[in-house]
């Protein structure tokens, strides 16, 4: 039940805002992001948004798998 | 950003590879939970839960299913109530609908007169179907972790605001951390560390778990939900473990914070009352449930009361849900109990334990 996708903010329209999934346009409840901006990826749960993508934290996620991989590789 | 390098395969090998490094500094199998039904279907799905066992880890799955943890008593109460009652539309996710509960899923009952049964997506379907129906009753089964409740917590508070009179809510809403507690007190599984829940983490903060670290001295991390996060997750159990420390690492940082969801928390402690509640498998939890308020409240509104207890017949979905048992270990999976006509919530559900070892817990034969 805790299934949660991140989603591409396309618009923001107060309270609500317009997601793509697959080239499919949804609406979703931003209640729980402060501040919320066009082009934030944010974390969606039945039809809300819990969070917003840390980029820096993502970057720093997919560094620490390239160095595990280069590391198994070497 | 690309992040499926996340799900594929040269990633999650060479992940895989350190796994099995610190499994052999250790020098011993070791158990970790998986606390959420999302993390056991990356498990199973990605065929690591079986490759993990091979390599000298078990995960065990634990009580992150929300449909798997509700009990009996809460559903027939809803299946009553739309049953017997004209004018109510009772609304609530798809797999609590299809939980076989005292004879049968709510799914498969047939309403009293002008009442249906209504499956939601989001829970603010419930506030523009009794916006659309203001001459029915709008009954929530409201059944969720902390990754769910703020969303009914807006729902709630909606109503209030708005002044909207004809919903209710059956609560089934349910906090993570209490049953970590009674497993850990239980002490009738040996567990070398936790997997906490992505999601629910997002909310409520990974210093929820403080207190495993701390009272208990068992390790943990918050993992993500990619093959790869669970990995990141399970190597940070691995090094607490080698290097002889309990702590709460967050191996999900790009979503989850120490502290959580600030606004999320808020509301959710503005508009529920924090209470026992019962559990599948584990009887009640001291301060596990969460409750709206009396005016909100269908239990009181309707004069319907909740019975206690689960039937079991056979299934086995209480002790799997503790950890206690395997799908596998029920007598009646994969016999009597089938994703076609499942006996128990854990069959049901999409994060249950025995329909994801079902789909994918098996070595497929060539």
């Amino acid at each position: 039940m805790c299934l949660a996708v991140p989603l591409k903010l396309m618009q923001v329209d107060g309270e609500h805002g317009v997601v793509e999934m697959g080239g499919i346009r949804r609406k979703v409840n931003l209640s729980f992001v402060e501040d919320a901006q066009p082009g934030d990826y944010v974390v969606v749960h039945t039809g809300f948004a819990i969070t917003r993508m840390d980029e820096t934290e993502a970057a720093e996620t997919l560094r620490l798998l390239n160095e595990c991989i280069e590391k198994a590789e070497a | 950003m690309d992040l499926r390098i996340l799900r594929e395969e040269h990633g999650v090998r060479a992940l895989v590879e350190e796994v099995r490094a610190e499994i052999g500094t250790i020098g011993r199998e070791v158990q970790i939970m998986e606390v959420c039904g999302t993390h056991t279907m990356t498990a199973y799905r990605s065929g690591l839960g079986l490759l993990l066992r091979k390599i000298g880890m078990r995960l065990i799955s634990g009580p992150g299913c929300p449909v798997c943890v509700t009990p009996d008593g809460i559903i027939a109460a809803a299946a009553r109530l739309v049953q017997e009652r004209p004018g109510v539309i009772l609304a609530s996710f798809g797999d609590m609908l299809r939980v076989p509960a005292s004879d049968c899923a709510i799914m498969k009952l047939v309403p009293a007169e002008g009442s249906s049964v209504h499956v939601i997506y989001s829970p603010e379907e419930v506030v523009e179907v009794a916006k659309a129906n203001p001459q029915k009753e709008v009954v929530f089964l409201a059944a969720g972790f902390e990754t769910t409740v703020p969303g009914i917590g807006w729902v709630v508070r909606t109503c209030l605001r708005e002044g909207i009179r004809n919903v209710s809510l059956i609560p089934a809403m349910k906090i993570v951390p209490p049953p970590l507690k009674a497993i850990l007190d239980a002490g009738d599984l040996r567990l070398d560390g936790f997997i906490y829940p992505g999601h629910v983490s997002v909310i409520i903060g990974s210093e929820a778990y403080r207190f495993v670290a701390e009272q208990y001295g068992v390790p943990g991390a918050v993992a993500g939900f990619e093959p790869a996060d669970l990995l990141f997750g399970i190597l940070s159990v691995l090094r607490q473990i080698r290097e002889g420390r309990a702590d709460v690492e967050i191996a999900y940082r790009r979503a989850v914070k120490p502290e959580g969801n600030g606004l999320a928390k808020r509301l959710m402690e503005d508009v529920f009352t924090v209470g026992d509640a019962e559990w599948r498998g584990f009887g009640t939890i001291p301060q596990s449930g969460l409750y709206p308020p009396e005016a909100l409240c269908a239990l009181s509104r309707f004069g319907i009361k909740a019975d206690s207890g689960w039937e079991t017949n056979g299934c086995r979905c209480g002790e799997v849900v503790r950890g206690i048992a395997e799908p596998e270990d029920c007598g009646l999976f994969g016999k009597g109990c089938t994703p076609e006509r499942p006996l128990g919530p854990c069959m049901v559900s999409y994060e249950g334990s025995c329909l994801i070892h079902f789909k994918y817990g098996k070595e497929l034969p060539l």
